[in-house]
């Protein structure tokens, strides 16, 4: 009797939540539930959405599954790598979730889409209605010849914060002064469009400070990049001559890298580096091909309203791994995406149609500690894919007095707060 | 103990039916501005908070912003992708959250 009546609760649930994936769910009954959501990654993205379902709908059930207990943050790294900043400003706990959120610390290593269900660690089974994929980026090893692993020891990404953000640092100290610093900047898109530009200046503020005779070569496999025309004009004003840009057609891609000899070749020739800061292609975090949710390009196709994979049903993907259109991929765009697809899930785990979203986005960059830049968007969904909304967004102007770029520099600084209170505070 | 359950779950699902919306979901682009402007008490940022602020406030602010009659650094070019009907709409959903 007990066991027919489990069953029959089940086969509700399972045709409320398959009907969801064609129309719309009625309420999920019989239960004390609106659903159940797994969100795989506690990083910018997938904390905030976490978060964002249980303020919505606390009827929904929600579970983070973090391979880390502690997380660290990638904005304002470039500070901690210039001497400027502690690394453990960057880190994060999921204390403060814990409780109406279920939090469970292992990797999630495949997910059943026919069952539904995520499987974390070796054998452990999570059940969802829904699935969230927050996971982040993970290096494309094989995507420039002589970079793997072990490089990476040698040549520093500083791409994902922690070990690799302190190791460019250590290697920056122990540099002569006169050494020369070379960043590879990779072909779009990647993780943080103006980051390599923001660690640039940075470290030029750092040489200009403790190594003068230094300097600094960028080689971008771009001819372009985000905020080009005031990165370029902040670095003639604050670090003359110090800072060389190398674009894709003056020979700036970089072909292969000799972590022996700390060499990296261009189709023009080799700069063979007192400190080298390789910044590689990048793609979705592995669980996202795992679970069959990532294309050819290694990132993962949505439906902008919902962040429905349009590879599989039911699961959703916010942040780096996501392809969103003409949003970027930064810390703010995934928060940004969190809370636009938690409002979306609640309204399909009741039974009612997502509303059109509008979403914003704004970088801020430091080119030196008080002086701070800015590209700002607002998005919404043309065609299937996120667009800029015409007439909005844009870079802070070219010309402004200091005061301006000071206040901005303090409003980057104060983002970094607010960002972080939100998804982990 | 069966058909209990089954008339409560009919009851809930009349219910649900019937009302307008179960949830209180931010209006389009308002769940953004928290990126910046703190939703919480407990952090200190040069950014105000919108929490519970007079609707008419927000609204005059945001026109202001996208019309360049209000000096800014960034909010000219966030509140330029917004509608009258889009601004009035998050400026009374701020309103309405407490604290
Ligand atoms: C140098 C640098 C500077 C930056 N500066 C800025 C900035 O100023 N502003 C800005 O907006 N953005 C900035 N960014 C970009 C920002 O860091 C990313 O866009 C942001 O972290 C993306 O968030 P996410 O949640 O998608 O991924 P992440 O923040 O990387 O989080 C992913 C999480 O998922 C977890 N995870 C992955 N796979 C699994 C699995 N299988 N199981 C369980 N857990 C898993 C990871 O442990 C991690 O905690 C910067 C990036 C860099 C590198
Ligand atoms: C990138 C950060 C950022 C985002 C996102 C943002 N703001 Fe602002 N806001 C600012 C800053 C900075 C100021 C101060 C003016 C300036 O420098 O642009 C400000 C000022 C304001 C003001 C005037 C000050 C006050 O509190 O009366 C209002 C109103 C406002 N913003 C509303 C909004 C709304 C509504 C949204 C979302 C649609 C939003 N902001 C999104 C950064 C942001």
């Amino acid at each position: 009797m007990t066991q027919q009546h489990v069953n029959r609760r089940d086969f509700l649930k399972r045709t409320a939540a398959s009907a969801a994936a064609v129309t719309l769910a009625a309420p999920a009954i019989a239960q004390n539930t609106d659903g159940r959501v797994v969100v795989v990654g506690g990083g910018f993205a997938g904390a905030s959405c976490a978060r964002a379902l249980k303020r919505i709908d606390p009827k929904i059930s929600v579970t983070l599954v973090e391979a880390s207990h502690t997380f660290t943050a990638c904005p304002f790294s470039n500070a901690v790598i210039a001497g400027l900043r502690d690394l453990k400003q960057q880190q994060f706990d999921y204390k403060k979730l814990e409780g109406p959120i279920n939090v469970t610390f292992e990797p999630a290593t495949r997910v059943d889409t026919d069952a539904r269900t995520v499987i974390i660690g070796d054998a452990a089974r999570l059940p969802y209605d829904r699935l969230v994929l927050a996971p982040g980026i993970d290096i494309r090893w094989d995507g420039l010849p002589g970079y793997d692993e072990a490089a990476a020891a040698r040549m520093p990404h500083a791409w994902r914060a922690g070990e690799q953000t302190l190791l460019l640092r250590k290697q920056l100290e122990a540099m002569d002064d006169g050494g020369l610093v070379v960043i590879s900047a990779p072909a779009n898109p990647f993780r943080c469009p103006p980051g390599p530009y923001e660690r640039a200046s940075l470290i030029a503020h750092y040489l200009k400070t403790r190594k003068p005779k230094s300097k600094l070569i960028i080689l971008d496999a771009k001819d372009a990049f985000s905020k080009q025309g005031l990165f370029l004009a902040a670095w003639k004003e604050l670090y003359p001559e110090l800072i060389e840009w190398v674009p894709l057609s003056k020979g700036g891609r970089v072909t292969a890298v000799d972590p022996k000899s700390n060499t990296l070749t261009t189709e023009f020739g080799s700069h063979k580096a007192a400190v080298a800061n390789v910044i590689p292609p990048q793609k979705a975090a592995r669980i996202a091909e795992a679970a069959g949710v990532a294309d050819k390009t290694g990132w993962c196709p949505i439906d902008p309203v919902t962040f429905e994979s349009k590879l599989a049903p039911n699961i959703h993907v916010i942040g780096d791994a996501c392809i969103a259109g003409g949003m970027p991929k930064s810390a703010f765009a995934g928060n940004s995406q969190a809370k636009g697809c938690a409002a979306a899930l609640a309204k399909l785990l009741n039974g009612e149609k997502p509303d059109e979203p509008k979403l914003i986005n704004t970088c801020y960059s430091l080119v030196s500690p008080d002086y701070g830049i800015s590209v700002a968007g607002v998005y919404t969904p043309v065609n299937g894919q996120w667009t800029d909304v015409k007439g909005a967004g844009g870079v802070s102007p070219a010309k402004a007095p200091r005061s301006d770029r000071a206040l901005e520099a303090n409003f980057a600084n104060g983002w970094f707060k607010t960002i972080t209170e939100e998804a982990f505070g | 103990m069966r058909p209990n359950h089954c008339l409560a779950a009919l009851v809930i699902l009349c219910a649900s039916a019937t009302s307008a919306s179960a949830i209180d979901v931010a209006p389009a682009g308002a769940a953004a501005c928290s990126g910046c402007h703190p939703a919480s008490r407990a952090v200190e940022t040069p950014f105000t908070r919108l929490t519970g602020r007079p609707a008419a406030e927000i609204v005059t602010a945001m026109q202001e912003f996208r019309g360049g009659q209000r000096p800014a650094t960034v909010m000219d070019r966030i509140a330029k992708g917004f509608s009258d009907d889009e601004i009035k709409a998050i400026a009374t959903w701020y309103a309405r959250q407490k604290d």
